[in-house]
């Protein structure tokens, strides 16, 4: 039997206890804090799962009452939660909702807020942990955190005090050092928490499980079964109204600076001693490490930027980028980038990455997709089919959840005659619950103090040495920017970036 | 038969049916419609999660349907529902592939089967080779006999890795104990009664989670659990993980008071226990639990709108009440939980139930 200092009771519960906790959240009326986590609290309230005893108190500049904001979040809720909400869950929910007014470099506003978190503590008659979520542009994050320290509201004796910021943490390497010093200056790293909520996703973290629950893939995962590997992140919008963040962004530090290299850690690294959150952050950073940035030279060699153009997609003609609203004119932000990376250590070397991703592309799709070498000798004759094809392990993680390896097979007749065809497993098949939202996984795991799915210092720094020379090489690069037409597969210029005798699977 | 169809009619996908008939031409039935249903759409796949084979007086099936109707997503990818009628001979089939939900284009659509068989009282003691054709092989199967019918349950055994049970249902509740035991050592068993106790286990565990708190876990002098009339046992299932989980030897409990009333000896003190019936509480389970300690801290969880109403009572008088937030299940939600559990393993039902047989006894 367990010991009493690790509480006996929780043996056997699938939900854990959290400690109370009150949950501030900086840039309360925004649109990540309306579309996603006000909701996600609500599911948590409503399968049981918030601490036992949880406050909320939202900061943002908008002077108006706590009954206002108690109105829009319940409004929210009921629009954005992915179920109907409960009345009288969500009557309760709010009664414990606060609302502190003010810009984020007031003085008075944290002292308001101090009084705020004191009172809840007064109330409940106990110290609540504190968590800090940084929901609000990236400018504010040290200043907040700034803030913190100076309010003395940073650490606590009696509790645990946590911060979750947002991505983007910095647009390249310096600036995201720049913040990371500032944040360490008044945080431990045990304190923060890192969002890449790709990381929350069911499905990324179903990658650690194929790997690590199945003894199947474990001999083949090396250099020498694995021709080459391709990760494509696909979407079929545009960028829609999100014009003003993404011109500035731009895909290479949208979804390949964290999210994409994320899968690539996931993918490559070595089995963790355990699935502790250092331990798994470990494994991923060592594989970071690993990859040999390109230089400036190398960057038209190893990359692809491009920009969609008009097209058709869904039957309908779509503008292209250029003329989107609100996207500057001229501007060189690109819409898809390719990358060939390696990893440069004993299992991986040699065997190129491939990373792609765009919007406006054929159609919305996540994958990995694993080739492995051809088969030394072919004994079948090649006429009359497509013959045999390397052997390829296919990790979907949107839009149908799966797992498929496509192995070669006779086709039926009186010859010998070898097409591909699919072993196929969908997660929808086998697992009839419903994933929870991954801002859900991860509010959740930060007031626990479960820092494994979020990213750590080095790790961040550590994606920004790989992107840093490419967003370098193509800032000296002036050469027209390729295009591909809205709807399509993407530029041929990826192709360049391909070995010989490799090739992008179609999206 | 006729009626089931046309009550039905608005989900169906693809159905066949047939009287007097056998388990292999309902197996070759239900090949043929997962054939013609992939032949419409290849977009399109059958769910593979687990098997459940339902045993049910005749009835009551409609209402058994219903039932499952309403656990949503946690569906059986197979139901093999073996209604029971009196008298008869032979063997009435109908098999339905339901579609769920309504995907959007480019998404998977998932459909599950639904195989509603009609049998007699004697078949019921070679249920086993009715239904090993109609199985998914290499998925769990699941048992559920809401109506009793023992016989058709331990026939069953050999295909079944899971035994569904509500042990609330068994008016007797020492009856209900050793009948869960005896299927503890045939198969693994989820019992409904036991998850109307999760929220309370759950609740408990996290109230005694802080480390100062925790501390007087070894402390508990006084277990008192209010609970419906009829939920006798899932109180004792409580108190049983309560004594398995801190070391109490489990003592008896009598009739007292309309209740039953025991003592539990922990480590350093004895443990009173107390079940109150509740009269007023409607839906089954459980409906507040009492926790007192030899440091003069009390813990009280009711229900409550919204979640659990809990207050906490200290030596010095001070006292603190909260809400703990919660969405009521419902029976339809204990159902789809008993169908989720099904998948997973709980180590501490098992020691729970030994300790509330042990009070029984």
């Amino acid at each position: 039997m367990a010991t009493v200092e690790q509480n006996p009771l929780t043996e056997g519960l699938e939900r854990l206890p959290v400690h109370p906790t009150t949950l501030v959240i900086f840039g309360g009326t925004g649109d990540l804090a309306k579309r996603k986590l006000l909701p996600a609290i609500y599911n948590l309230a409503h399968e049981g799962a918030l601490p036992e005893r949880f406050n909320l108190i939202a900061v943002s500049r908008s002077d108006i009452p706590h009954g206002d904001y108690q109105a829009m979040a319940r409004e929210v809720i009921q629009e954005f939660s992915r179920r109907p909400p409960d009345p009288k869950v969500l009557d309760r929910l709010l009664e414990n909702v606060r609302y502190v007014p003010g810009t984020f470099d007031d003085d008075s506003m944290y002292e308001r807020l101090k009084e705020c978190l004191e009172k809840f503590d007064e109330d409940g008659g106990l110290v609540f942990n504190r968590a800090f979520y940084l929901s609000t542009a990236p400018q504010f994050f040290s200043v907040i955190v700034g803030k913190l320290g100076e309010h003395g509201l940073n650490e606590s004796p009696e509790s645990e005090v946590r911060v979750v910021i947002e991505k983007p943490i910095g647009t390249n390497l310096a600036e995201a050092r720049e913040l990371n010093q500032a944040v360490l200056s008044v945080l431990r790293e045990d304190q923060v928490f890192r969002i890449d909520h790709y990381l929350g996703k069911e499905t990324v973290q179903n990658t650690m499980a194929l790997r690590f629950a199945n003894g199947l893939f474990e001999p083949i995962w090396n250099r020498n079964y694995i021709d080459y590997v391709q990760i494509t992140a696909a979407e079929d919008l545009g960028v829609g109204t999100r014009a003003g963040y993404y011109d500035t962004s731009g895909a290479l530090r949208d979804l390949v600076q964290n999210h994409m290299l994320q899968l690539l850690a996931l993918l490559c690294m070595e089995p963790p001693v355990t699935f502790s959150a250092d331990d798994v952050r470990d494994e991923k950073v060592k594989v970071l490490h690993a990859i040999h940035p390109p230089t400036v030279e190398e960057v038209p060699d190893m990359t692809v930027r491009s920009q969609y153009a008009q097209g058709m997609s869904g039957g309908q003609g779509v503008p292209g980028y250029l003329d989107e609203a609100d996207v500057p004119k001229g501007s060189r932000t690109e819409t898809f980038a390719a990358l060939r990376l390696e990893v440069d250590n004993w299992r991986w070397a040699g065997v190129p990455i491939y990373l792609r991703t765009g919007k406006r592309l054929a159609r919305k799709i996540t994958e990995i997709a694993v080739t492995l070498k051809p088969v030394p000798h072919l004994a079948f004759e090649q006429q009359g089919s497509v013959g045999v094809q390397p052997n390829q392990l296919i990790m979907t993680m949107q839009p149908n959840e799966g797992v498929a390896i496509s192995i070669g097979a006779k086709i039926p007749g009186t010859r010998m005659r070898i097409r591909p065809v699919n072993m196929e497993f969908l997660y929808g098949t086998a697992f009839l619950s419903q994933s929870p939202e991954a801002y859900e996984r991860l509010i959740l795991d930060a007031m626990r103090g479960d820092a494994t799915l979020f990213t750590r210092v080095d790790e961040v720094e550590a994606q920004w040495r790989i992107i840093d020379p490419i967003l370098q090489g193509w800032a000296q690069d002036d050469s027209p920017l390729p295009q591909y037409p809205a709807g399509s597969s993407g530029p041929e210029e990826a192709n360049g970036i391909l070995r010989e005798g490799h090739r992008w699977r179609t999206i | 038969m006729a009626d089931d169809l046309a009550r039905r009619a608005d989900f169906m996908d693809g159905v066949w049916h047939e009287q007097d008939t056998t388990p292999s031409d309902i197996a070759d039935a239900l090949q043929e419609l997962l054939k013609q249903r992939h032949d419409e759409d290849e977009g399109v796949a059958p769910a593979r999660v687990l098997n459940l084979v339902v045993i049910a007086d005749r009835e009551w099936r409609g209402e058994i349907l219903n039932r499952l109707e309403r656990v949503g997503r946690y569906h059986p990818s197979r139901l093999i529902l073996c209604a029971v009628e009196r008298g008869r001979t032979t063997i009435d089939a109908i098999a339905t592939l339901r579609m769920e939900g309504d995907p959007k284009p480019g998404e998977l659509a998932l459909y599950h089967e639904e195989v509603l068989l009609d049998v007699g009282e004697q078949h019921l003691p070679k249920m086993d080779t009715i239904v090993d054709p109609l199985v998914v092989s290499d998925l769990a199967t699941v048992v559920w006999s809401p109506h009793k019918h023992d016989e058709a349950v331990d026939s069953l055994m050999r295909l079944a890795q899971v035994v569904l049970i509500d042990s609330e249902q068994e008016p007797d509740p020492a009856t209900a104990a050793a009948r869960a035991t005896e299927l503890e050592q045939l198969s693994y068993v989820v019992d409904l009664a036991w998850l109307r106790s999760t929220p309370w286990r759950e609740r408990v565990a996290a109230t005694f989670d802080p480390a100062r708190l925790r501390r007087e876990l070894g402390a508990i002098s006084a277990v008192t659990v209010r609970h419906r009339p009829d939920s006798v046992v899932t109180g004792l299932l409580f108190c049983g993980w309560l004594a398995s989980r801190l070391g109490w030897d489990p003592g008896h409990v009598v009739t007292h008071d309309g209740g039953l009333f025991g003592r539990c000896h922990g480590r350093r003190q004895d443990v009173e226990i107390k079940l109150d019936p509740d009269p007023t509480m409607t839906a089954p389970g459980l409906a507040g639990i009492t926790i007192q300690t030899a440091l003069g801290t009390e813990i009280d969880l009711n229900r409550g709108p919204g979640g659990l109403s809990a207050r906490r009572r200290t030596k010095d008088g001070r006292e603190s009440n909260w809400t703990v937030l919660g969405a009521s299940r419902g029976e339809a939600g204990i159902l789809g939980e008993g169908i989720r559990q099904a998948l997973l393993r709980d180590p501490t039902y098992e020691p729970a139930l030994e300790v509330a047989q042990a009070m029984l006894r």
